[in-house]
């Protein structure tokens, strides 16, 4: 166990069946953190997080809470409190009774309860909604009721099973924000389970990138977009072109190779090992490359002819065919001059540049 | 073209259907009013001396004594057994869940004369003095068969993850039960509560089997009919048997719709 880790998930599997729902996964978070786990439905991403809140046990593995082992404590006597994604609000209570629902085993005077619940209310912004029923509540309004009911607890951990998604988009963006600046506020822990690619960059200090069962990686939003490890990572995260390559050398820090239509390339190897003579693949993002209609005087250039380009306000996407490379290479401009189509003048002949560093090298698997 | 307004062989056949049902149940009250102890047209004139002298009969009175001192413990026990067996069916996985529903669920459609008969042997064999006791005991594997059929409606209607937020809020199973799948299962049970009763009160073939010398109504109502000087009497009783029964099962219907209305309202 890391000394810093607060959540400890160690070798943790969960079995249904034949099904892997959950395998052999470890992983440490740290106090305060906003962790995401983002996957794809049937990842194992809300089996894990049902594990924490104890509705769930591990088949195998143990974990750890703020040092305590969790395999023998039941779910109503862990320091975690959940945010469903249905949000469970319960309609035959009001607004207050469903916030201060937690707190009959705190042997609190009325008066106390009151308080507590009251500045709840504050909290989520809804002062004055306390005596009205549940039912009569508005999505955002019964997100942040439901916020508020797992708060009161002050539990060590908050888990949120993708809270927003029943939510209209703009609500949606509105309630990350909050969310956000809510969690900074109180201090605590969130693991926060989602699908949405955008919402866990959005929120997250870190987040793990699930697929059937286990974790692909672990890293900060900046890391998983700018260095992928593997090609799934790369692919679930934003929009990605792969090329083809074969390594010549591996010396110095850099990786030198053989991409065929691109011609000679280097770059440097990130975190993973490569070997000489080995397949690999290279990504690069949309926005890493330039398109010009001269040829570049220097640097990494291809020449290609422009299949489709869409102009979207503040960019403009362009989809060119390069010969020898199957698909089409996305690449996305920024608009930056007011009088200047680009999507009008870059059709036909077209030149793509980029820097050795905005490639990533992974392998090829 | 508006096939709504249309009334065509359809509509007719809904209404014959309709009239076949129900008029023949309504010569019932229409010659307990009636003025004569013939039961044929025409009618003679109107008259409430066979509701008065229903009342006024001992052994019809004790006889709906005895229909209730069955009807309303079975409705308690097999509206109590239903509910527990419903959760347990709804709420865990476990081995064997269909055919264990199933074995529940076929008093329902097994006739109530083999299940008399079979009581009754097993009765005499263990010595058992038949009694409204014996009444009850088969009216409830019944009666808990539709209980157990409105609550799995009940409890599969209302998110799970309701009990489970409250667990995650500290509470444990019975007190979780109490504030949160009670309340929200209660129409459900009050339904379960006022039909079971009906049934119950209305059954015929068990309550003659197993009654020994104590009848229910229904068996009191068809021990009158050899004799025709009682048979307005019963004709009257029959008439508030009908009236009650509708009410209760209309209620029983309007407290299941009000608690799937709740859910409703509540969905995300």
């Amino acid at each position: 166990m890391q000394d810093d880790s607060f959540i400890s998930i160690r070798d943790v599997s969960k079995h249904f069946g034949d099904v892997h729902a959950v395998d052999q996964v470890s992983i440490d978070i740290a106090k305060g953190e906003f962790f995401s786990l983002l996957g794809p439905s049937g990842c194992g991403k809300t089996t894990l997080l049902r594990m924490l809140a104890g509705f769930e046990f591990p088949t195998f593995g143990e974990i750890f809470i703020d040092g305590q082992p969790m395999s023998s404590v039941a779910a109503n006597h862990r320091p975690v409190n959940m945010v469903f994604q249905s949000y469970a609000i319960f309609p035959h209570l009001s607004v207050s009774q469903n916030i201060g629902y937690g707190l009959r085993n705190d042997k609190l005077s009325k008066a106390e309860m009151e308080f507590k619940v009251d500045e709840m209310l504050e909290l989520i912004k809804l002062q004055g909604y306390g005596d009205r029923q549940s039912t009569q509540l508005s999505g955002g309004e019964r997100q942040r009721v439901a916020l508020a009911r797992a708060l009161i607890k002050r539990p060590k951990v908050l888990l949120l099973d993708e809270p927003l998604g029943a939510l209209d988009k703009q609500l949606r963006e509105q309630m990350q924000l909050e969310l956000r600046a809510l969690q900074r506020s109180v201090g605590i822990t969130f693991v926060f389970v989602t699908h949405d690619q955008e919402e866990a960059l959005t929120m997250s200090d870190r987040i793990a990138v699930m697929s059937e069962g286990k974790y692909l990686q672990i890293d900060t939003p900046n890391q998983l977009y700018e260095a992928p490890q593997n090609r799934k990572v790369a692919d679930f995260i934003g929009t990605v072109n792969f090329f083809n390559a074969r390594t010549e050398s591996v010396a110095g820090g850099k990786v030198s190779m053989d991409a065929g239509p691109l011609g000679k390339l280097s770059a440097a190897p990130g975190k993973l090992e490569f070997s000489e003579g080995q397949n690999v693949l290279i990504a690069i993002r949309p926005e890493k490359f330039s398109i010009s209609i001269e040829k570049p005087a220097s640097g990494n250039a291809i020449e290609g002819t422009t299949d489709a380009a869409a102009y979207l306000g503040d960019r403009s996407h362009f989809y060119v065919r390069v010969n020898g490379v199957d698909k089409p290479v996305a690449v996305s401009a920024q608009n930056m001059d007011r009088t200047h189509d680009v999507t009008q003048t870059h059709q036909g002949q077209v030149w793509l540049s980029w820097e050795d560093d905005a490639m990533v090298i992974l392998h090829e698997d | 073209m508006s096939t709504k307004n249309k009334f065509g062989a359809l509509g007719v056949f809904a209404v014959s259907y309709l009239a076949f049902v129900y008029i023949p149940v309504l010569f019932l009250p229409l010659f307990s009013f009636n003025d004569s102890i013939y039961v044929a047209f025409p009618l003679k004139g109107f008259t409430m001396q066979w509701y008065y002298e229903a009342f006024q009969s001992d052994g019809l009175m004790s006889s709906l004594k005895n229909s209730f001192k069955v009807g309303v413990p079975v409705a308690i026990l097999s509206t109590a057994l239903g509910t527990l067996a419903a959760k347990a069916v709804t709420r865990y996985r476990m081995p064997g869940k269909a055919p264990v529903m199933s074995f529940i669920m076929t008093p329902l459609v097994v006739p109530g004369i083999i299940v008399g008969v079979a009581l009754l042997i097993i009765a005499n064999m263990i010595g058992v003095t038949l009694s409204l006791f014996t009444i009850a005991i088969a009216h409830v594997p019944m009666c808990a068969a539709f209980s157990m059929w409105i609550m799995i409606s009940r409890l599969e209607g209302f998110d799970k993850s309701m009990e489970e937020a409250s667990f995650d809020l500290g509470e444990g199973a019975w007190m979780t039960f109490w504030r949160v799948t009670f309340p929200l299962i209660l129409p459900g049970i009050i339904a379960s509560l006022l039909l079971t009763f009906t049934i119950s009160f209305d059954e015929f073939i068990l309550a003659s089997f197993l009654g020994g010398s104590e009848p229910t109504l229904p068996v009191y109502m068809w021990s009158q009919l050899r004799f025709p000087n009682t048979l307005p009497r019963v004709l009257a009783l029959g008439a508030m048997i009908l009236v009650v029964s509708f009410v209760l099962v209309y209620f029983a219907e309007w407290f299941r719709r009000r608690g799937t209305q709740i859910k409703t309202s509540s969905g995300v």
